[in-house]
């Protein structure tokens, strides 16, 4: 039931691989929709998910990564090679595809229609020399003050 | 059960489900019956957690053809 004082969420993205997006926007859309306060961090790599010139292509590497499903077993360090992590990319893909689940611009879309508090970290942006207008709009470009402000009164709290 | 809106979420994956239900009641009025189709297994306890937490009743839960349907009341 909802309460006068409604739950939160607050979430770190620092990852920008393809698997790593997932998490933070699935669990923000969800809380949302379930009348839970929800923000997302957007800090370092995890920045990706909101450029609009890279979240459409983000990418998963299979070298370093053995959980990665292979159609034939193959020793990891086969990742190494050049093009191994666009085939990996393109093989997860089209296993997101195969289920039907939406992609990375979709769930961002989906957060921002549903009022999540999309913040980006500034520090990451100077440095990187990303501007708010490569960014997808109704972003707030913010702090660690701004970001703990809403996180010391979440209920969850998780760093992805 | 007469329901006032169908949604269709045959083939869809977490977190559409609870997403697109959630849009749906907010289009509809309080009282009104919304039926929702799901073909997602995690339905069977996203619904009910959807439901208590946000205060939409759900009315009956029931199997067709290979889906699960739910039944709420917007709040």
């Amino acid at each position: 039931m909802a309460e006068e004082k409604r739950k939160r969420i607050a979430i770190i993205a620092s990852k920008g691989t393809l698997d790593m997006a997932y998490p933070p926007l699935v669990l923000a859309s969800t809380a949302a929709a379930m009348d839970v306060e929800a923000a997302i961090f957007f800090t370092f790599y995890g920045m990706d998910i909101i450029n609009k010139h890279k979240y459409k292509s983000l990418k998963v590497a299979p070298i370093g990564n053995p959980a990665m499903p292979s159609p034939v077993p193959m020793p990891n360090i086969i990742g190494m090679l050049p093009g191994m992590t666009a085939i990996g990319t393109a093989m997860m893909k089209s296993m997101i595809k195969g289920i039907n689940w939406p992609t990375i611009p979709e769930l961002v879309e989906t957060c921002i229609e549903a009022e999540v508090k999309m913040l980006a970290c500034t520090p990451t942006m100077e440095m990187t020399g990303v501007k708010k207008e490569d960014l997808v709009d109704n972003v707030i470009v913010a702090g660690a003050a701004e970001y703990l402000d809403f996180a010391l009164d979440a209920n969850i709290s998780l760093f992805v | 059960m007469e329901a006032d809106q169908v949604l269709n979420c045959r083939g869809m994956h977490c977190p559409l489900p609870v997403v697109k239900t959630k849009k749906t009641l907010d289009s509809m009025q309080s009282g009104q019956i919304l039926r929702v189709e799901c073909t997602d297994k995690g339905a069977v306890s996203d619904m009910p957690a959807f439901s208590r937490r946000t205060g939409n009743e759900l009315l009956e839960t029931r199997e067709e053809e290979g889906a699960l349907i739910f039944f709420l009341k917007k709040k």
